[in-house]
């Protein structure tokens, strides 16, 4: 475990890096100068309200680009899905400043290829792994997680010398129901005709939001772009055209393919109106209990309603992808699978089915952050939008 | 004599470049194919030549012709009204030539495409991943290998039993025939085993996109007489193909070009 008062080192290769990259490892290293906390997590299902309540800042740390594959891939094998590789590769070359810069990362026994990755990702930065169940549906799984929270709160609690109050916890709470509010307010911006902000706008914003060090700050610049947003579609400003086809992307995290996957939906005449992955409507719907007279067993149940691939069963996400189809009056489902995530494409073949038994088309994308498939992936993507 | 709009379709493929055009009643009444080469952009303007002709032809005379470009090359063509993508312009072209139901298949130099029709509509589609086997290309890789051109590759075939070939890269089925060739396997037999390999991919394409009889194939493979043959006994059922089947994707971005205002 990490001594939370280590010299605050740039990385070796940091003269190699280009201007941004300096200036982003600066900005981190005065964070941590100044005695911030920093805590990095991969997964959706990480209780952020343990890490506010130690005082931390909570950062993702979900690897997005294909900068740092090959040099990932010189200890990871070539068949593995793009995240885990980026993220690997990016504390591999330390290339993130925020990795490099966490005390802690947290881990999670998601899909086989994490949780594998993050035994060598434990050789680099010291690694704590949440034992997420496989299921929800057995009360030892509920228990056994809320156990591990319980684990979580206590590895903070030494790593840092303090006691996390259920006070802190409280606060927490309430703090990150109204960040996911605020979310959830902006999502819902898109039912309207035409919506109210471009796809690639509203990804965008939801990915650059796990970069955030002040959860207060990031909640009232989402309410703020909220309301400017819900005034210039009130007075018939908005930048999407109304021919626009309505498209729900559901699947893996789309943080590395916004631009692969989300741009090229809205170049060809298509908008995203419902962003269904971990970033999105499918996880941020979920609010944790605040009056609970447990909190921390309330944070741990709210987490474990998250419907990922990685559950078994996991029929609700079914469910709540057709409400979103019906909420958000979606013209066609587009569901997209990073390369070598056989949960996510696996499952893929029962969300076709419950997609087009709600009479509505699917088509399902299997992609990575590299630009080879770049063509191939237009065609698709403007073929079925054609067919809307 | 015809009178009133042409519609043009231009369907720059990987391999080929298709040009259909098509009268005011939708009547086919041009076909061109060229190799497409380097360059889509040097390909389109060849196939502009086929405009300026139907501009100028004194049967035609219309000057009133839209052009709608598809194919993987549709981007480079700068006197295209529209462009819009080979699915659409193949379920369309399809469903002229055979009937708007049923599924169409499509081999082309570099994808495969099993495009489900209904009601002459694209109802759904399927592709081959972003490599090349169960395309054109592997055939033309392999008959290139055994050095023989591709009817000369069907007919070998026709005579052989199939050798199994197990790998479905490109790249990686190219070694293993070198393997073969080099244990002295007869060529018929290898031949035999390379369409096998590519049908059996078309064939499993088409299974995963839940596609249903009839059967119609389009594209270069059209009139390869064994692959249709043996695609109609994988699939269970008759596979339906026409000469005019390599220009469907040509032939429904005309009529597209025709409905354009």
């Amino acid at each position: 475990m990490t001594d939370a008062s280590a010299p605050i080192e740039l990385p070796r290769t940091f003269e190699e890096f280009n201007e941004q990259r300096r200036q982003s490892f600066l900005k981190v290293k005065d964070f941590k100068q100044a005695g911030g906390r920093l805590v990095g997590y991969l997964c959706s299902y990480t209780p952020l309200e343990v890490i506010d309540a130690a005082g931390a800042s909570a950062v993702g740390l979900c690897g997005t680009s294909d900068e740092v594959i090959p040099a990932a891939e010189e200890v990871l094998p070539a068949n593995l899905c793009p995240l885990i590789k980026s993220t690997y590769g990016f504390a591999y070359s330390q290339k993130c400043p925020f990795t490099h810069f966490s005390d802690l990362i947290v881990g999670e026994t998601t899909c086989d290829g994490k949780k594998k990755m993050y035994e060598l990702l434990d050789e680099l930065k010291p690694t704590h792994i949440l034992h997420l169940p496989q299921g929800r549906s057995r009360e030892h799984e509920r228990e056994g997680w809320y156990q591990e929270v319980v684990a979580l709160k206590e590895a903070l609690e030494r790593l840092y010398g303090i006691e996390i109050t259920d006070g802190a916890l409280r606060d927490a709470a309430r703090l990150r129901n109204r960040l996911r509010r605020a979310t959830l307010a902006l999502f819902e911006l898109q039912r309207s005709d035409p919506p109210a902000m471009s796809g690639v706008e509203l990804m965008s914003t939801m990915f650059a939001g796990t970069f955030n060090f002040d959860v207060r700050a990031y909640v009232e610049s989402l309410e703020r772009l909220c309301e400017q947003r819900s005034a210039q579609a009130a007075a018939g400003e908005s930048a999407v055209s109304p021919a626009a086809k309505r498209i729900l992307i559901t699947g893996c995290p789309v943080g590395g393919v916004i631009g692969k996957v989300g741009a090229t939906i809205e170049r060809n005449g298509g908008v995203v109106v419902c962003e269904d992955d971990c970033g999105g409507e499918r996880t941020n719907r979920f609010m944790v209990d605040e009056e609970a007279p447990d909190i921390l067993r309330a944070i741990a149940e709210r987490y474990l309603k998250i419907n990922c691939s990685v559950m078994t069963p996991n029929d609700d996400r079914f469910a709540a992808t057709r409400e979103m189809v019906e909420k958000y009056r979606v013209d066609g489902v587009i569901e997209c699978v990073l390369t070598a995530c056989h949960t996510f494409n696996v499952e893929a073949a029962r969300m076709e089915r419950a997609v087009e038994a709600a009479g509505v088309p699917y088509m399902k994308l299997e992609t990575d952050y590299s630009s080879g498939d770049l063509g191939q992936l237009e065609t698709r993507i403007a073929a079925f939008i054609e067919t809307l | 004599m015809s009178s009133g709009r042409l519609g043009m379709g231009v369907d720059i493929g990987s391999t080929a470049t298709k040009v259909a055009v098509v009268d005011a009643d939708g009547g086919l009444v041009r076909t061109e194919l060229m190799p497409t080469g380097f360059s889509s952009v040097d390909a389109a303007e060849r196939a502009r030549a086929v405009l300026e002709a139907c501009k100028s032809d004194r049967h035609l005379c219309t000057p009133d012709v839209r052009v709608v470009a598809t194919g993987y090359g549709r981007v480079a063509v700068p006197y295209a009204d529209k462009v819009v993508t080979e699915i659409t312009c193949h379920g369309r072209g399809a469903a002229r030539l055979f009937g708007p139901e049923g599924t169409v298949i499509d081999v082309g130099g570099q994808d495969t495409k099993v495009i489900r029709l209904r009601a002459g509509r694209v109802a759904k589609f399927a592709m081959n991943d972003k490599c090349a086997a169960g395309t054109g290309r592997f055939l033309e890789v392999m008959a290139d290998r055994l050095g023989v051109s591709q009817g000369e590759l069907s007919a070998l075939a026709r005579a052989g039993e199939p050798t199994r070939i197990s790998s479905m890269c490109t790249v990686f089925a190219e070694s293993e025939v070198i393997g073969l060739v080099g244990r002295g396997e007869p060529r018929e037999n290898i031949a035999s085993g390379v369409v096998e390999s590519v049908v059996a991919r078309v064939a499993t394409l088409a299974a995963s996109s839940g596609a249903a009889a009839p059967y119609y194939l389009t594209g270069g493979l059209c009139d390869n007489g064994y692959v249709v043959e043996r695609l109609a006994a994988l699939l269970g059922a008759p596979v339906t193909t026409c000469p005019e089947a390599r220009y469907a994707g040509a032939l429904g971005a005309a009529l597209t070009a025709l409905d354009m205002g």
